[in-house]
């Protein structure tokens, strides 16, 4: 009887799916393994290669004691193949196949745009480690090098994932694409990412938190609705990583809060009251609020357009197939087919933002957008009150969806973060008040100083409020190779 | 879609395509205005395609050749960062009457015959440089482009989607280039045009798809290498400059257009168009340097770009016509004279491109799905190029011997040695080949005509002609003929005709329209493609199209 809860360690490759037993599949990962491998040891600087790291691995996908915490040498992390448990008797949840028996074997007519999305997804995995590859050497603190490094593990755990339903379920189409995932790489000319955020620059810190806030987020939003997908293999794992998931807003939500933090009391403790005197607040080696409302509006816009065009009709096919659905599907009270249905999607017309019913099987991006927007807004709400609290008067935002857009209605107009639509020349002359200038940049470079003493913190960020895995806050995190 | 859609443009008017010139390599790009769109209700995305894009790209074909002869190598490419060309817009095919989808797609294929038609005949060379998503029309693009360079950027493919996306083929040349061009094995391109996403990277060369792949990083070097070696290695003959193609003098009226040398006249009553070619108002150039001086005023080259205009005009715009009726006023000896001067200057590059530009609107009159006449009436010159039109229509008529009251010249066809090889049909015949595929002897026979105003009686007897016709009879028999085509369905007509015109072997340029007529068409016409629940009906909505898995 195969154990589908716990992992099993008998191959090389953890795995939950008795992969001892498919004996094909198994040689197909363990081929793509030395390719994987070399893609991370030539990735992350090597004196953090040979470092021993605090990380958590999962061992089952019972959602009670999933991980456990041990002390690792990345090369070394079990990277692993998990699915969550199966649910008895599942039926696909939406389009014209719902209620139908869900799939465990890929559908003939739907292979392409199945593989098509799972490529996709898979793409945007390595491509954030490729982003954050030299942070590390900049860590503000061991607890946040940490943080870093379980994230990167986990998204090359979530490259793994997908790269088994290649193997598996997509015969040697899939091997190929399995290996082109190695082939390319964030910000290559050769062979960039297929998705525009994945091959910006993570240039700092403060960076990395907005990232792993809002466009992890958007990675969730997908994950969220393709575990619902009627392709059974496909939802369970990304039911199971979404787990994982989680953990990176996490660090991206505290990530923010902490570098609030940090600035309202040095704001504070200098009786300094005008979040706008950012000289001022700079000469403090903290980031002034303004500042970081930038950074919000970057890497929030840039994950709005992570969401494809308003009207797609790829989305609709995948929907109507039952291959991809919304968020929360379940959950929704409609007939779930949406033959009849519509939904509001934002267009311009006559240089005017306005809304225009369209048939809601069309406007699956826009809704899953809007569902985006929603759950982003939560974080925002929580890093307003520690400002409030701390009395100083400024209240971040999240700029209007048009502003700042590269795909979509909006690409095609200059929009402010207030929804005003400018003139080509007024954005050219305003956008640095909106968005992190070379200036900006520069400043918060200088801020990024590393900070390797345990339970020490750079100028710019807080101290977590409870550590790790409850560690206590001088825990060393990460013990440094120093070659 | 009642608009009237003209097929008239110039630079200052594109809205779709950017050219840079630059010494022999000229960098054509495509750039779609998404709000271009020669109807509304769709939105040309993605470097999509309608026939207003096609419209354009077509008179920069013409435009290059006439215009920029110094041009040796032209670099298709495109403006947009992700894509290539996602091919014809397919909510404006969804959203099109049949006969639009019949008409754009023979247009399109008419040009992507232009760009092979460049090289053959000029020198002028077509290469492709996609980055980017090629999908569909987009590949097609590329096939008709003698050399395909492909970014390896492990994302960037050519595709033929249809099949699988639209349940249409990728027919309007796509399949007969993949086998016949570029030479595919059957099996691959099966492969190929089955699969939505295409193929990539070396595969693509491998399969013969594409000529070169190179990376990303050193792709515009590569593709900037090639055209240089091409435009050293070519044998084009340099010519410092061309010639404008100034506006036609056009008008329209209720009932007809009216051209300098063209006249339509349309009997809508009896659902017949009248074109009615002027022959030459002056004298021949004394040679090619005043030809040149002359430009775009010459009768040859004015002529045939106002009869290509006429034809467009009426295919697209006036579809209720049925039968094209063609008649020639003027000095036979003049047209000869015209003539002449070009075919006794072929090696001069504008004689050649006049020339060329004839066989080409024969061609498109070939290809027309109408019924098409000549009616030779005293006073005509059908002569060297005007004759040709007496073979490219179902039948003739021609008076026989004077009319009473009608003090015109005699009617007479006069041959020149341009009817044995300069004006070709698709099937590489001429069309006096064509004419007599099982009496090769005869074609020989007539050369010995040459230069001859052959009266009615002789042309009927050489099988110039279908019938002549004297006083007594020439009004019944014509007016007769007449009626009986307008009382005919239009679809058989359109059959019967394309099958008996294109005797003969089959080139690549004949399997294209062929199976666009018959293959593509059909399919057009299917529920499982444009029915209620079609592929092509539903696409974009994200129902997908339900077939009727009979076979048919
Ligand atoms: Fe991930
Ligand atoms: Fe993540």
């Amino acid at each position: 009887m195969l154990d589908l809860i716990n992992v099993s360690y008998d191959t090389q490759i953890p795995n939950n799916v008795g992969l001892s037993e498919d004996k094909k599949v198994l040689k197909a990962l363990e081929k793509w393994h030395p390719g994987y491998i070399n893609w991370w040891n030539d990735l992350i600087p090597q004196n953090f290669q040979e470092s021993m790291v605090y990380l958590r691995t999962a061992v089952s996908v019972d959602p009670k004691g999933w991980a456990k915490f041990d002390y690792v040498k990345m090369p070394e992390y079990r990277w692993g193949v998990l699915l969550a448990p199966a649910v008895e008797d599942r039926k696909i949840p939406m389009g014209e196949h719902l209620g139908e028996k869900a799939w465990q074997e890929v559908p003939g007519e739907y292979r392409n745009m199945l593989k098509r999305l799972i490529v996709i997804q898979g793409d945007t995995e390595p491509g954030s480690v490729e982003q954050q590859r030299f942070l590390g050497l900049t860590a503000p603190s061991l607890y946040d090098m940490r943080n870093l490094f379980q994230v990167n593990v986990e998204e090359g755990r979530h490259l793994w994932a997908m790269v088994y339903l290649l193997q598996k379920y997509f015969g040697r189409d899939g091997r190929e694409e399995a290996n082109d995932l190695l082939v390319r790489s964030s910000g290559s000319e050769d062979a960039p990412r297929m998705l525009g955020a994945f091959n910006e620059e993570t240039p700092d810190w403060l960076s990395f938190f907005m990232f792993t806030y809002f466009t992890d987020r958007d990675g969730k939003m997908q994950l969220e609705s393709l575990a619902q997908s009627g392709f059974d293999p496909l939802s369970r794992t990304c039911r199971f990583m979404l787990t994982e998931e989680a953990h990176h807003m996490f660090v991206g939500e505290t990530g923010v809060g902490r570098t609030i933090q940090a600035t309202i009391e040095a704001m504070n403790a200098n009786g300094i009251t005008d979040p706008y005197d950012i000289n001022k607040i700079r000469d403090l080696g903290v980031i002034d609020l303004p500042t970081i409302q930038k950074k919000l509006n970057l890497h929030y816009t840039l994950s709005l357009d992570l969401f494809g065009q308003e009207v797609s009709t790829n989305a609709a096919n995948a929907f109507n197939s039952g291959i991809k659905g919304r968020y929360m599907e379940q959950r929704i009270d409609d007939d779930h087919k949406l033959n009849d249905a519509t939904y509001p999607v934002t267009s311009i017309k006559d240089g005017k933002i306005l809304t225009e019913d369209v048939p809601a099987l069309t406007a699956i991006n826009m809704r899953l957008r809007d569902d985006y927007v929603r759950d982003a807004a939560g974080g925002v709400g929580r890093w307003n009150k520690l400002i409030a609290k701390s009395g100083v008067e400024f209240e971040l935002k999240l700029p209007h969806e048009g502003f700042h857009r590269q795909i979509g209605v909006f690409s095609t107009v200059a929009i402010d973060p207030d929804g005003n639509i400018l003139s080509a020349e007024d954005w050219q002359k305003r956008q640095g008040e909106w968005l992190p200038t070379k200036a900006d940049g520069d400043f918060i470079q200088s801020l990024m100083v590393p900070c390797f003493e345990p339970g020490k913190y750079a100028s710019w960020i807080a101290a977590p409020k409870v550590g790790i895995d409850n560690k206590p806050g001088d825990y060393e995190y990460v013990k440094l190779h120093m070659a | 879609m009642t608009k009237v859609i003209d097929f008239q443009t110039d630079p200052s008017k594109y809205r779709h395509w950017k050219i840079e010139y630059n010494g022999p390599i000229a960098w054509l790009s495509m750039d779609v205005d998404e709000k271009g769109g020669l109807f509304d209700g769709y939105e040309l995305k993605l470097n999509s395609y309608d026939l207003g894009v096609d419209i354009e790209l077509a008179d920069v074909v013409q435009r290059m050749r006439f215009e920029h002869p110094e041009v040796k190598v032209v670099v298709m490419r495109s403006a947009k960062d992700k894509v290539f060309c996602a091919g014809a817009n397919i909510r404006m095919l969804g959203g099109a009457a049949h006969a639009h989808k019949v008409n754009f797609c023979k247009f399109t294929n008419e040009t992507r015959n232009t760009f092979e038609a460049a090289q053959a005949d000029s020198g002028q060379n077509y290469i492709c440089a996609v980055k980017g998503a090629c999908a569909g029309g987009g590949y097609e693009l590329a096939l008709a482009c003698n050399h395909i360079m492909l970014t390896d950027d492990s994302t960037s493919s050519v595709a033929l989607p249809e099949v699988p996306l639209l349940a249409v083929l990728p027919g309007t040349g796509g399949l007969t280039r993949v086998t016949d061009k570029r030479k595919v094995r059957r099996d691959l391109a099966d492969v190929f045009c089955s699969i939505e996403e295409g193929v990539k990277g070396k595969r693509a060369v491998q399969w013969r798809l594409v000529d070169e792949v190179f990376p990303n990083s050193s792709f515009d070097e590569k593709v900037a290498e090639r055209a240089q070696v091409m435009a050293a290695e070519s044998g084009k003959a340099d010519v410092a400059e061309g010639i404008e193609l100034t506006a036609l003098s056009r008008s329209f009226a209720e009932d007809g257009v009216s051209y300098s040398t063209v006249e339509v006249a349309l009997v809508r009553e009896e659902s017949r168009a009248t074109i009615t070619i002027k022959g030459p108002d002056a004298d021949a150039p004394a040679d090619m340097d005043a030809f040149t001086a002359n430009g775009a005023e010459n009768w040859m080259l004015r002529c045939a770009r106002e009869l290509d205009d006429a034809i467009l005009h009426l295919r697209n715009n006036e579809k209720e016509l049925g039968l094209i009726e063609f008649q020639t006023q003027g000095d036979p000896e003049a047209v000869l004279a015209h003539e002449a001067l070009l075919l006794g200057n072929r090696d001069h590059w504008l004689a050649n491109e006049v020339l060329e530009y004839w066989k080409r609107v024969l061609k498109r009159i070939d290809m027309t799905s109408r019924s098409l006449v000549a009616i030779v009436e005293h006073g005509s010159c059908f002569a060297g190029p005007l004759a040709e039109l007496l073979w490219a229509v179902d039948r003739s008529y021609m008076m026989l011997e004077e009319f009473d009251g009608d003090n015109r010249a005699l009617a007479t066809v006069t041959l020149s040695t341009g009817n044995f090889g300069t004006y070709p049909m698709g099937n590489d015949l001429t069309r006096l080949q064509t004419r007599f595929l099982g009496t090769p002897e005869q074609v020989e026979k007539l050369k010995s005509s040459i230069g001859e105003a052959l009266e009615a009686d002789d042309a009927e007897e050489l099988g110039l002609i279908t019938y002549a016709y004297d006083d007594i009879d020439w009004e019944d028999e014509v007016r007769l003929f007449m009626e009986e085509r307008a009382s005919f369905s239009p679809d058989a007509m359109t059959g019967m005709e394309a099958n008996l015109r294109f005797a003969g072997p089959e080139t690549m340029e004949t399997r294209i329209f062929g199976r666009l007529t018959a293959w593509q068409n059909w399919i057009f016409q299917r529920p499982n493609a444009v029915g209620e629940e079609g592929a092509l009906q539903r696409y974009g909505t994200g129902v997908r199209g339900k077939y009727n898995m009979e076979r048919v």
